[in-house]
């Protein structure tokens, strides 16, 4: 939304993924990072033991385009399955998805039915998830029970037909050197997938590449 | 333009508009502040004395109950509650809907009473709504001047990144 009164671009930007794969940790590290002067209060709707019942919400100001103060709001959604119902309600007038992962193979089912549940919400809502600013984060990859980036990429970003003909070109991964983001794959159809992070969240490793990101993406598709 | 999400923007004109219809609503119920905030949790302006509020979680937090209470709504087979008010010992909160798009909170305390915020806000609601309602179909009719504010602003969005 772009507030002309007001001279500022707010855009949503929501973190999805499984139950504990450190979507909150995401931003309490965005909000330990950031200058005071330049975010907002972190507020989280938790249950007793911390777990994200509503949500969890951190304004932070990137800086100024054409004048324009831009603000990103960053939300987080609950990750179990049952609070789906709320989870739905996050993803409205959604600018921007960051998926966090949970590395840990015994955690890929859950990874899956997450996705696969985003897929579905976005899809109530009559958005296409193919066609909006997206980005995948695999966290906890310090763990020993890590699975490869190829099984996590070959299951949860396996890369969506690129029906336009003219966007039929190979399309670079600036993040990772020699992969692409569009391509021809061997039967021939033109696929994309959408950039990928490796994280820890707890160290901060890779939160600020992600939102990075997503944020920049959210401002180009404004462009 | 964002694929499938809401955009939409006010220009000066809808912002005057707006500010005096609500500073009149404030003047004649005599409440403290007003907040218009679209669905998805973000403020549009406020009006009124809202020092000391952190409207931006204020904002948010309303549009998320606001949902919330829609959804029980549906539960108990109503299409919406068309409004919510929350009672405080001192200070209280009447929020409602804006033509399916905006939330209008009206924050007051005892110099006034819920009676007369709400007696009044019927005509509130219908004013804004056709100020609103002016906001989107001009965004429908593709003059909406945000679509070319970050025309090649390219280089702008890349600098902000350079942390």
């Amino acid at each position: 939304m772009i507030n002309y009164a007001s001279r500022e671009i707010n855009c949503k930007i929501v973190y999805y993924g499984p139950g504990l794969g450190g979507k909150t940790t995401n931003l309490e590290h965005v909000y330990g990072k950031v200058k005071p002067e330049t975010r907002g209060k972190l507020i989280s709707l938790a249950t007793e033991t911390e777990r994200t019942l509503f949500f969890d919400f951190l304004p932070v100001d990137l800086g100024t385009i054409r004048g324009f103060k831009t603000r990103f709001h960053l939300y987080t959604v609950p990750g179990q399955v049952y609070y789906n119902a709320s989870r739905k309600l996050i993803l409205k007038n959604v600018d921007g998805i960051v998926f966090v992962g949970d590395s840990q193979a015994e955690r890929m089912e859950a990874n899956l039915e997450s996705m696969q549940n985003l897929y579905d919400n976005m899809a109530e809502y009559g958005y296409d998830l193919t066609q909006m600013p997206f980005v995948i984060q695999y966290n906890k990859r310090d763990l020993a029970n890590a699975s490869a980036i190829e099984d996590l990429q070959g299951a949860l970003n396996p890369g969506w037909e690129v029906e336009d003909a003219s966007k039929h070109r190979v399309q670079p991964d600036p993040y990772h050197a020699g992969q692409n983001l569009v391509e021809q794959v061997s039967g021939g159809e033109w696929v994309e997938r959408a950039p990928y992070f490796e994280a820890i969240a707890v160290n901060g490793d890779g939160v600020f590449d992600t939102l990075k990101a997503v944020s920049k993406l959210v401002l180009k598709a404004l462009a | 333009m964002t694929a499938g999400t809401a955009n939409w923007s006010f220009t000066q004109d809808d912002f005057t508009g707006i500010t005096e219809s609500l500073n009149r609503f404030l003047g004649e119920t005599k409440s403290i502040c007003a907040l218009l905030v679209d669905r998805s949790g973000q403020l549009v302006t406020t009006v009124g004395d809202a020092s000391g509020l952190d409207t931006t979680a204020f904002a948010t937090l309303t549009a998320a109950d606001y949902s919330a209470n829609d959804q029980l709504a549906k539960l108990v087979g109503e299409n919406d509650f068309s409004s919510l008010f929350h009672q405080g010992e001192k200070e209280s909160i009447y929020v409602a809907d804006i033509a399916r798009r905006l939330l209008l909170v009206i924050i007051f305390d005892s110099r006034t009473t819920v009676g007369l915020v709400r007696l009044r806000m019927k005509g509130e609601i219908e004013e804004l709504t056709l100020l609103i309602d002016r906001v989107f179909s001009r965004g429908r009719n593709g003059a909406a001047p945000e679509e070319h504010l970050l025309r090649g602003a390219d280089d702008e969005i890349d600098k902000l990144f350079n942390w």
